[in-house]
């Protein structure tokens, strides 16, 4: 019996190291910088080289080779990760063999390489732009906080709304959809809710869902004018008063919505808040049932958070008449509704879509349009300079929005603990404040 | 203790390879994981990330609800697995068949069966109209809603006790299939009656193969995660739920180590619990 029970005993105890092994979570080890691509020597017409983060996924690098072979320059179109990508931008201005010529990547990066001394200063370019009609707001980022352009808006995301038809009679009256205020879109959604028995208005609060965006860069702009500096403030919590109020006529199966597309088909909710990617399906399923519209306005204005990529050159480019030929091809109406057809990032300058561009991505475009064109804009960024705690600053957000609207916490005490939260996060990382909280000279500070 | 003669020294050799290998492939791992929760950047010793982790909002719902779990769904797999293997035991006809059939949740994966368990839990599910067409509610219940911890809860207790009940069923049906027949007929000859016969022969003989499953199906029950992950988000945290959102999502590797070293020792702590007290009473020495 007592070899019987030693072998019980240590079968039963292998068991347990095999399943806890399993489970056991191991640092993931950080993925080799790619090396730099071969380098062409500088023969006579030498090609551009033009590198980017973005249009990676190999369809979409395609498209937008195709679509710059009608350039009257010669290019190379190589995409590449961001951190290699800015990785080897700096590493040739260190040694001064500079092989990238044009750099398209998100707005967040060319802070980056703007302190890393690697860009040209290129208003001249955006003189020759002025007939392209580029959105102002947009170009404004480009100059990064300064009075020089460093880069020219490429193409854009954003987060907007999207209703069913069916919802528009429920409108508070006098309420102009494409110019909501945050009161008229609770006031709509009281109304949807009393008319019909249920919570028509939904939000992807699910783990996988872009709510956090919703509060950097619609809810806390719109009634604080800030992001991180205003996060506790007598403003905030009259922010989260609202929300308290709006949730309750919020559809709670919320906090499972990941892509609002599916509950907006299935008409679980008739109106809805999320990024034009996660709305596409629906609109482009039913392009008849829906309109999409802008954020609503708060009383500091219309916040809302463009997703904006852009392409600038780089300082000591050999061929720099030839980059900016290259800049002015791709802002080419006809070459940006190329680029949308591949991928889903919308144009940023004006210009009729061409006849092959579905009717939900026209819905859409027309919505981006009308969101960042709006009078009373407040344009927000998405997060810049915290790098990997990127996921622990939305973290900050949700958890906000866990106690004080799930849990029906104390709104001025969970401000507080999170405000502490995010003190430590900004501490650590020393990123400072980006728009539209004030420009700080250290890391960003909550007030 | 004995003395160890030449041929217990042979079988520790021969044990070398796998204990080799546990080493490499889980113990070391599992001592990594312990480091990297109370380790910090510069490989001090700090308890900083396994407070992070102690203060978190989610993280007293996470270690509730795991617990939780634990303590309703293995009693109640287990009773439900003796039941079926017994059944199957007293089968002469057909026997393989329903062993087929029961145990087919045991090559389903938790993520399948989650998305299963959603088609019936959801707002527009198969529960709900079931429930509407027969008029015993008028309008859909949001079972799986944030609101409803109990009926939430509800959903995950009956997925994990579908999908996990068959391996508790097959190591019972292997336990009993050693047996002898000779106990059973002896006592049958004493004229004991059936109650008789499984609490004082069939439940003492089978305790060995019962606290194997009970061990397992407790560590894996901590483990719970695409099942509530699928049906629930994270309105029904779970701490090997918290353990993958720190690391994939917050990208804190350190608190969701915290949590793994969390998971780890309560497996041992249950496990030990079950091997010392879950004992039968003629192996007690």
């Amino acid at each position: 019996m007592e070899v019987r029970r030693q072998w019980i005993a240590l079968s039963a105890l292998l068991a347990v190291v095999f399943a806890v092994g399993c489970a056991s979570t191991q640092p993931g080890a950080p993925q080799p910088a790619q090396l730099a691509k071969s380098v062409q020597p500088n023969k006579p017409k030498d090609p551009v080289v033009f590198a980017s983060s973005q249009l990676r996924p190999v369809q979409e690098a395609e498209a937008l080779r195709a679509a710059l072979k009608s350039a009257p320059i010669p290019s190379e179109f190589i995409p590449d990760e961001n951190g290699p990508l800015i990785d080897r931008i700096v590493a040739e201005q260190k040694t001064g063999k500079i092989v990238v010529g044009v750099v398209g990547t998100l707005h967040g990066d060319f802070s980056t390489l703007q302190k890393a001394g690697a860009l040209d200063t290129i208003s001249d370019v955006a003189a020759k732009l002025q007939d392209r009609q580029i959105n102002a707001n947009l170009l404004e980022l480009g100059k990064l906080g300064t009075s020089t352009q460093y880069y020219i808006p490429w193409m854009q995301a954003t987060y907007l709304m999207a209703a069913n038809k069916k919802a528009l009679p429920y409108l508070p009256s006098g309420a102009d959809v494409n110019a909501l205020t945050y009161d008229q879109l609770l006031t709509w959604a009281a109304n949807m809710e009393k008319a019909t028995g249920q919570k028509k208005l939904g939000l992807p609060a699910a783990p996988n869902g872009l709510l956090p965006r919703f509060f950097q860069g619609y809810l806390y702009p719109s009634f604080t004018g800030g992001v991180v500096t205003t996060f506790a403030s007598l403003d905030a919590v009259k922010a989260w008063e609202y929300m308290k109020d709006l949730w309750r006529y919020t559809n709670p199966q919320s906090t499972s919505y990941g892509f609002m597309q599916e509950p907006l088909l299935s008409e679980e909710v008739w109106v809805a808040w999320d990024h034009v990617a996660r709305l596409k399906n629906a609109v482009d399923t039913k392009p008849k049932d829906f309109v999409v519209f802008p954020a609503p306005a708060g009383p500091k204005g219309r916040g809302f958070m463009p997703v904006l990529a852009g392409v600038a050159i780089i300082k000591g480019v050999p061929n720099r008449a030839d980059a900016t030929a290259l800049i002015q091809h791709l802002t080419k109406p006809e070459i940006q509704a190329e680029v949308l057809k591949a991928s889903g990032f919308f144009p940023v300058v004006a210009g009729n879509l061409p006849s092959d561009v579905s009717e939900g991505v026209r819905l859409l475009a027309g919505g981006i349009e009308k969101q960042t064109s709006s009078r009373d804009a407040l344009v927000s960024l998405l997060p810049v300079g915290l790098g990997a705690k990127g996921g622990e600053f939305n973290k900050v957000y949700t958890d906000t929005f866990t106690r004080i609207v799930l849990r029906n916490e104390e709104i001025t005490a969970v401000l507080k603990a999170q405000a502490a939260n995010m003190a430590a996060l900004f501490q650590l990382t020393g990123a400072p404040c980006w728009r539209p909280d004030p420009a700080s000279d250290g890391p960003c500070q909550v007030k | 203790m004995t003395t160890h003669t030449p041929q217990a020294r042979w079988a520790y050799l021969l044990l070398l390879p796998s204990i080799l290998f546990l080493g490499v492939f889980f113990l070391w791992p599992m001592v990594q994981s312990v480091l990297i929760a109370i380790t910090d950047e510069s490989g001090g010793l700090t308890l900083a990330h396994v407070l992070k982790m102690a203060r978190d909002v989610n993280f007293v719902p996470a270690l509730m609800y795991t617990s939780l779990l634990i303590t309703v769904v293995v009693p109640i797999q287990t009773v439900l697995a003796l039941t079926k293997a017994l059944l199957l035991h007293a089968q002469r006809k057909g026997r393989d068949v329903f062993l087929w059939i029961w145990a087919i949740p045991l090559g389903i994966s938790d993520l399948a069966a989650g998305v299963a368990f959603l088609s019936i839990f959801t707002q527009r599910g198969y529960l709900n109209t079931i429930l509407m067409q027969l008029g015993v509610v008028d309008a859909p219940i949001t079972w799986l809603g944030y609101q409803n911890p109990w009926t939430l809860f509800f959903a995950v207790a009956v997925g994990e006790i579908w999908r996990a009940t068959a391996i508790v069923m097959v190591i019972l049906v292997a336990g009993l299939q050693v047996i002898n027949r000779e106990w059973l007929d002896a006592a049958e000859v004493f004229g004991a009656s059936p109650v008789q016969k499984l609490r004082r022969i069939i439940i003492p003989l089978l305790m060995p193969s019962l606290r194997t499953a009970l061990v397992l199906r407790t560590v894996a029950a901590l483990q719970v995660f695409a099942l509530t992950q699928v049906l629930t988000g994270r309105n029904l945290p779970v701490l090997a739920g918290e353990a993958y959102y720190w690391y994939g999502m917050f990208t804190n590797v350190r608190v969701a180590g915290s949590y793994s070293l969390l998971i780890t020792l309560l497996s041992l702590a249950f496990a030990a619990f079950i091997l010392r007290f879950a004992r039968g009473e003629h192996e007690k020495v």
